[in-house]
């Protein structure tokens, strides 16, 4: 191996792989990703396919995970789901990310007011539990999968602002963060070249964190009926539906929750593992 | 003490009046002018368009509009729902026993279950026990609510008959009947704290059983039990009590979708119905009773921390 087979990355890989619960946590979320994408190709039937002669029939070898109150085949529609739940997941986090963390970084290494109001923006936005504050922004937004991605990636960007902040806040008082102000580096190339890097881990840890927590929220909204708008699958509308066949149809609601149990279980145990492989000291809290 | 409570509120209220223009702000984001939703019917007529525009104070600039709402709701005056002509702070009020009732039920089985769970797995480390405990806490926390309550309801209304899917009756009418329509969605919304409770007690367990005075005791022979229950749960408690009046707060907002599945008519499910009808003046006045709440909450923790931890109350 090369010089950099002992590098602080290699050896935080060693331990999460030795995490036998976060390699099955990741294997899950990959196989999910792989289903989200792949979905047109692995689904046995089109989602959206309405039929007659197939209204709420149990599972079978025609349909493994049965059919809806509209004879649509239960399976494709979970697939298909995978893709509001995917991407509402990991694109609203990653706009989180991009949000927050200049955001928390600018705060942290300017100091002053701009600092103070930052911060207290954070705190209120915190001061609201996460899904009553995404709840009252999709609604003023109105009901739509793009708006509901977009109400969570606000909501979660202030727990990115506030770790970035305190990250930097840390940082400027490092010697070697003195030296490079001292050489004349402006602010953004402080935060960029010599605070960034060194927060990547517990951003790393939260962002898997907030991705749970964000597939959750889709999935509430969606049940509110303030995410994916039918008759587009999504795991939280198709629970919302099966609410009113659950004597008939109890397989309508056993998968699709099923499918975010099993999305957000994989997120957690990652993020566990992830907290344990990057944290020097190795202890859990 | 006094000079520490003031500065935390020094720090709490410019908190909430910026939260209160993030608000107030959201209304700029709605689609569409609220005088024409208001009108419905006469929504073709300008003078009833600009008289509801008048009495709403949205024919001012926006400042003006921003002053006039928060000088009433420093007053707990909300403004009124637009759909049932109440005022938001009435409706607020009518609605959080009900939740209240649920929250405190929800809380005492996290409680019940989460911190015995976690002495048992801090006092089995590493053993079985401890991972089939830390396995279960786990699942709670990744167990949607809602997903949790649709196969509770499945289980245990639809196939065994015990307990009535839905509804809600209040303590005082029927105490029996109430636990009863209680019992299941508390359980649901408990269960999700009752993990995180479970993992901060065997954290703040472990801790405690490190530490030296537990050695002592030890030491001077007291049985196992003792050191556990009177030494060591004692200290490990302080952390877990703090945290546990914060979790109360996050009770609120998992009520949103219990409440919405057991069609328990709450807080939550205010908001809900606010929501789908276009009730804005209540949607606002329930994100800011939340927050009020929620930071009212970890004022409480924290005073709590100093009520037990002597050595920082000089701090």
């Amino acid at each position: 191996m090369s010089a950099t087979a002992d590098s602080p990355a290699r050896r935080a890989l060693r331990r999460f792989l030795r995490h036998r619960l976060a390699v099955f946590g990741l294997i899950v979320v990959v196989l999910f990703i792989l289903a989200a994408l792949l979905a047109p190709w692995l689904s046995p039937a089109d989602p959206l396919q309405t039929s007659w002669t197939a209204i709420r029939k149990p599972p079978s070898a025609a349909h493994w995970f049965g059919t809806d109150e509209n004879g649509r085949d239960v399976l494709a529609r979970v697939l298909y789901g995978a893709r509001a739940s995917m991407a509402a997941g990991v694109l609203s986090v990653s706009v989180a990310l991009l949000i927050g963390v200049p955001i928390g970084l600018l705060a942290g290494l300017a100091g002053g007011w701009v600092d103070a109001l930052i911060a207290r923006i954070a705190d209120a936005m915190l001061s609201v539990p996460f899904l009553i504050l995404a709840i009252a922004l999709a609604a003023f937004l109105g009901p739509a999968l793009e708006n509901a991605m977009l109400a969570i990636a606000i909501t979660a960007s202030p727990i990115f602002v506030r770790l970035a902040r305190g990250m930097a806040l840390d940082a400027r008082a490092t010697d070697w963060v003195e030296a490079a102000r001292a050489l004349g580096n402006p602010p953004w190339r402080l935060g960029l070249v010599h605070v960034l890097p060194n927060i990547i881990p517990p951003l790393l840890v939260q962002a898997t964190l907030s991705i749970a927590e964000a597939i959750i929220a889709e999935a509430s909204l969606s049940f509110l009926g303030l995410g994916q708008q039918p008759p587009a699958p999504s795991w939280g509308s198709m629970l919302n539906s099966a609410q009113r066949f659950l004597t008939q149809a109890p397989w309508l609601a056993i998968f699709p929750g099923l499918a975010i149990f099993l999305v957000v279980l994989a997120f957690n145990l990652m993020g566990d593992g992830l907290r344990d492989a990057l944290d020097p000291r190795g202890e859990r809290r | 003490m006094l000079p520490w409570l003031l500065r935390r509120l020094g720090q709490i209220i410019p908190t909430l009046l910026i939260l209160s223009v993030l608000i107030f702000g959201l209304q700029q984001l709605m689609p569409g002018d609220p005088a024409l939703i208001l009108a419905g019917e006469e929504r073709g007529d300008p003078q009833v368009l600009a008289q509801i525009r008048a009495e709403l104070f949205l024919d001012r600039p926006l400042p003006e509009q921003y002053l006039h709402w928060i000088t009433r709701a420093v007053q707990g005056d909300f403004g009124f729902s637009w759909r049932i002509r109440e005022p938001v702070a009435k409706l607020i009020l009518e609605k959080l026993p009900v939740t209240f009732q649920l929250a405190v039920t929800a809380f005492l089985i996290a409680l019940a279950i989460g911190i015995p769970a976690g002495v048992l797995s801090a006092v089995r480390r590493d053993r079985p026990t401890d991972w089939l405990v830390n396995a279960v806490a786990l699942f709670g926390i990744s167990t949607p609510n809602f997903w949790l309550g649709i196969m509770m309801i499945l289980l245990f209304s639809v196939q065994l008959g015990w307990l009535p899917p839905s509804g809600y009756v209040p303590l005082w009418e029927d105490p029996l009947q109430s636990l009863a329509t209680t019992i299941m969605p508390a359980f649901v919304l408990g269960s999700g704290i009752a993990g995180v409770l479970m993992r901060h007690t065997r954290a703040a367990m472990l801790g405690a059983l490190g530490q030296d005075y537990v050695r002592t005791a030890r030491a001077k022979g007291l049985g196992e039990r003792a050191v556990v229950g009177r030494h060591a749960l004692r200290n490990a408690l302080i952390p877990v009590v703090t945290l546990g009046t914060i979790e109360f707060g996050r009770l609120l907002a998992g009520a949103v979708l219990t409440e919405q599945i057991f069609t328990i008519p709450g807080f939550g499910k205010l908001i809900v119905d606010a929501v789908f009808n276009r009730d804005y003046p209540v949607v606002q006045g329930v994100v800011m009773a939340t927050a009020l709440i929620f930071t009212g909450l970890s004022l409480v923790a924290d005073l709590l921390y100093m009520a037990v931890n002597p050595r920082l109350r000089t701090a």
